[in-house]
């Protein structure tokens, strides 16, 4: 079982699908690695089965993944693929950020200064 | 696939269903929301042939209720259905006698699944332990359509992942389950398809991803404002 705290007030197919991501870009899900049945999926985030194949669905669709038929479904080797979503996650962010950031009424040059400051301190 | 029309199930005093027109799919889960008291047991009994609705029609895959339809529905009650002199292995080959499509290592395996043992006497078990047992005994039939009737009713939050996991693996594309909750936050995940209903009477019904993005809530958030 896994634990994913669930936001209400996003579908849950999104969430699951942004976890699925980051372990492919932090590499706990490595290039060419088998992925669970969309049935285990279901049951490992406790969702439910047909949400399960939607994720995979929308994976393939972005082609982070791939089906062999008969064999499973399994994580793309393609390593620009993986950067693509890496820096998408990471763009969205940093936007957030700078959003927030932009509406407390703080500068460009104050960010960038704020952000190496606070960066070194860990 | 099962259709009720217009289902009516009046008692001398008291209408329990009042008009509920449903159509269950297969390879969907269902949520029967609704408080106490607001007709998801009789309407679930009378899928189960247990109770005679007054007036409307229900059918299963065109067929009246009756025997044959009992044979692929399996209907888990809010109370238990054992006596306290058995044990769980017992429960199992009561089932056993009582469904064709019952199958024992299915249920061995469930019962093993949810920390329980073959030699436990039913009558010692807690309520959330009988409550496992209950869900394991119905779900090791290899029924079409499911009802559950409050499967998570005094389930504490360990035995609730297991319940929750092994109602998942009675999933698939051919079966259909259907369980009633006032408890629905539990639910929201695992769900296919809401119905919500007050006072005997459908309010909202349709698939929960949907409801969810037309009203900008969750399934919890509708549920407050419905029965508040």
């Amino acid at each position: 079982m896994y634990e994913l705290e669930f936001d209400n007030n996003v579908p849950i197919y999104i969430q699951v699908l942004n976890n699925i991501k980051s372990d492919i870009v932090k590499g706990a899900l490595l290039p060419g690695e088998k992925m669970l049945s969309a049935r285990d999926l279901a049951i490992k985030y406790q969702i439910n089965p047909n949400t399960a194949s939607r994720i995979y669905k929308e994976l393939e669709a972005e082609e982070l993944c791939y089906t062999k038929r008969g064999l499973g479904t399994f994580v793309t080797e393609d390593q620009e693929k993986v950067e693509n979503i890496k820096e998408e996650m990471s763009n969205a962010l940093i936007d957030t950020f700078i959003k927030g950031m932009k509406e407390l009424g703080f500068s460009k040059e104050q960010l960038i200064e704020m952000i190496s400051e606070r960066y070194e301190r860990g | 696939m099962l259709v009720c029309r217009d289902l009516v199930k009046s008692y001398r005093n008291k209408t329990a269903v009042s008009g509920i027109s449903l159509d269950v799919e297969p390879g969907k889960i269902y949520a029967l929301l609704g408080p106490n008291g607001s007709g998801k047991t009789t309407w679930m009994k009378i899928v189960a042939g247990l109770v005679k609705p007054t007036s409307g029609t229900i059918t299963y895959n065109g067929e009246p209720i009756g025997a044959n339809t009992k044979r692929k529905i399996a209907y888990m009650p809010t109370e238990p259905f054992f006596y306290d002199y058995m044990t769980i292995a017992n429960v199992g080959k009561y089932y056993q006698d009582f469904f064709d499509d019952f199958d024992p290592n299915r249920f061995e395996e469930l019962i093993k699944q949810m920390d329980l043992n073959m030699t436990d006497k039913a009558k010692s078990l807690s309520s959330g332990l009988a409550a496992k047992l209950k869900i394991a005994a119905t779900l090791a039939r290899k029924a079409e359509l499911y009802l559950l009737d409050e499967p998570l009713n005094g389930v504490d939050i360990i035995a609730r992942d297991h319940v929750i996991t092994a109602i998942l693996e009675a999933a698939n594309e051919n079966s259909s389950i259907v369980l009633s909750s006032h408890l629905v936050d539990e639910l929201e995940k695992i769900i296919d398809n809401a119905v919500f209903i007050k006072d005997g009477s459908m309010v909202l019904c349709g698939e929960a991803e949907k409801i969810r993005a037309e009203r900008g809530k969750s399934i919890v958030d509708l549920y407050k404002e419905i029965y508040a």
